[in-house]
């Protein structure tokens, strides 16, 4: 083996090894939704092989966007009492408890938007403003966001739009400033707090044919995703913590059965998009219903008392 | 040889300076992805990395029965072309925009929600003893209620 060679091998995996411990004191560094594995190569023949085969995988829970828009698509009433008040917002003082509440009034003025309670909408926007600037987040939700949100009050895209862009821009300052951790609580609390309105508007008188309840079924898809994203974070005390509550929300929906038959695809040219094809079997009886509401309503009481 | 010398650079370069690529590929996503999901809501979430040409990325995402999609994957000019595969649970591949001259969107809608997995991968210039291109790729998707 050359001697220059050997060398500068000897130098590469010096600094891997120190970069990634730099990255790894910051808890990780990419993005909050993404566990990157970097493997530290052996010798030279196989470093362009291992770049190459460094896995970025990313853990794509619903966004709390998405999540009220499920909500609202499922024919559930608006109920302002589910909401967190905003008055607690000045009880949220750990990193912790801004980040999942971050998400949880992200996933609260997504629902008042899509409901158009317009001023409700405007005390959340105030509300997810103080989480992110206590969690340090510069420029996420700017006095500009509210502004626009205020002059285009009855015009619901550019309200989306902005919405949208503020949890963008949490969610990629946190990933691009290495804290995965603090990113991955964000999506957490959001998530949960869009399972926890579901589970509460739903009326068991009505638990047959409910079409939320098909929703909350739907839910049982992210767990897995969910948990992924959080083990990307393991060691870090308060994803520690989220992790044995989510297992016990995983427990209760390993209870509910989804069995799926094969995807066919069907191509509309007149539209250009295409339609995925299965059927889907799905099943929740009310006693599991209820067990996995009583669970998500301690986890989600948990993160906002 | 020239490999073997470019290696530690790239290396130190792709892990040293992690965070100011970061920020460039955030302003990339914002610039060049996401006007691409044109009609459709930006769900707000935000998926980018730095991927070097050969490696691969995947992303797991639940898609639901209510919602018409639009997803957009785009890679940064000085990279070779970006493929992605979307993928049900069972491996089957769904959509390739290999097939479709790698476009950057594609539009579909589900009959049943299902959770799907996209693999997007830079492909190669093959260019022996080249530095490999590495570059931001990112992944964004849209929404909208189901006519």
């Amino acid at each position: 083996m050359n001697r220059n060679y050997r060398f500068s091998s000897v130098i590469l995996v010096v600094l891997i090894l120190v970069t990634s411990l730099f990255t790894g004191c910051k808890g990780g560094k990419k993005s909050v939704d993404q566990s990157v594995k970097v493997k530290v190569p052996q010798d030279n023949a196989v470093i362009l092989q291992d770049i190459k085969q460094a896995e970025k995988i990313f853990n794509a829970l619903p966004s709390p966007i998405e999540s009220a828009q499920l909500i609202k698509s499922a024919g559930a009433k608006f109920d302002e009492k589910l909401l967190n008040p905003v008055s607690n917002v000045n009880t949220y003082v750990t990193n912790k408890a801004m980040a999942l509440n971050l998400g949880v009034y992200t996933c609260d003025l997504s629902f008042a938007s899509m409901y158009e309670q317009t001023q409700l909408l405007i005390d959340y926007m105030n509300a997810a403003k103080k989480m992110a600037d206590g969690l340090g987040i510069l420029k996420a939700i700017e006095q500009d966001d509210i502004d626009k949100l205020e002059e285009n009050i009855n015009n619901a895209d550019v309200i989306m739009e902005v919405v949208s862009q503020t949890f963008m821009n949490s969610n990629s300052y946190l990933q691009d400033n290495g804290q995965p951790a603090t990113a991955a609580m964000v999506l957490v609390g959001g998530w949960i707090e869009g399972l926890y309105i579901s589970t509460q508007l739903i009326d068991m008188k009505e638990f047959n044919g409910n079409k939320l309840v098909g929703r909350i079924i739907d839910q049982k898809l992210s767990i897995d995703i969910l948990l992924n994203l959080l083990q990307g974070s393991k060691g870090n005390p308060a994803v520690d913590e989220l992790i044995v509550q989510v297992a016990k929300l995983s427990d209760v929906f390993k209870k509910i059965s989804i069995k799926s038959g094969p995807i066919r695809t069907e191509y509309d040219a007149a539209s250009n998009s295409t339609m995925l094809k299965s059927e889907v079997k799905t099943d929740m009886t009310p006693e599991t219903f209820k067990e996995l509401s009583i669970v998500v309503a301690d986890i989600r009481n948990s993160f906002v008392k | 040889m020239r490999i073997f010398k470019t290696l530690p650079l790239l290396a130190l370069f792709l892990f040293a300076f992690s965070g100011s690529v970061d920020a460039q590929c955030k302003a990339f996503a914002k610039k060049e992805c996401l006007p691409e999901l044109g009609i459709y809501t930006h769900d707000g979430n935000y998926h980018a990395a730095v991927l070097v040409e050969g490696e691969e990325a995947e992303l797991y995402k639940t898609f639901y029965s209510d919602m018409e999609y639009r997803v957009a994957i785009i890679g940064e000019d000085k990279l070779p072309m970006v493929e992605f595969k979307v993928l049900d649970a069972n491996k089957n591949v769904l959509y390739s925009n290999k097939d479709k001259d790698y476009a950057k969107t594609w539009d579909f809608k589900l009959q049943s929600s299902q959770q799907l997995k996209l693999v997007v991968k830079v492909s190669s210039f093959n260019k022996p003893g080249d530095t490999p291109a590495s570059g931001c790729v990112a992944i964004m998707f849209g929404f909208k209620m189901k006519k």
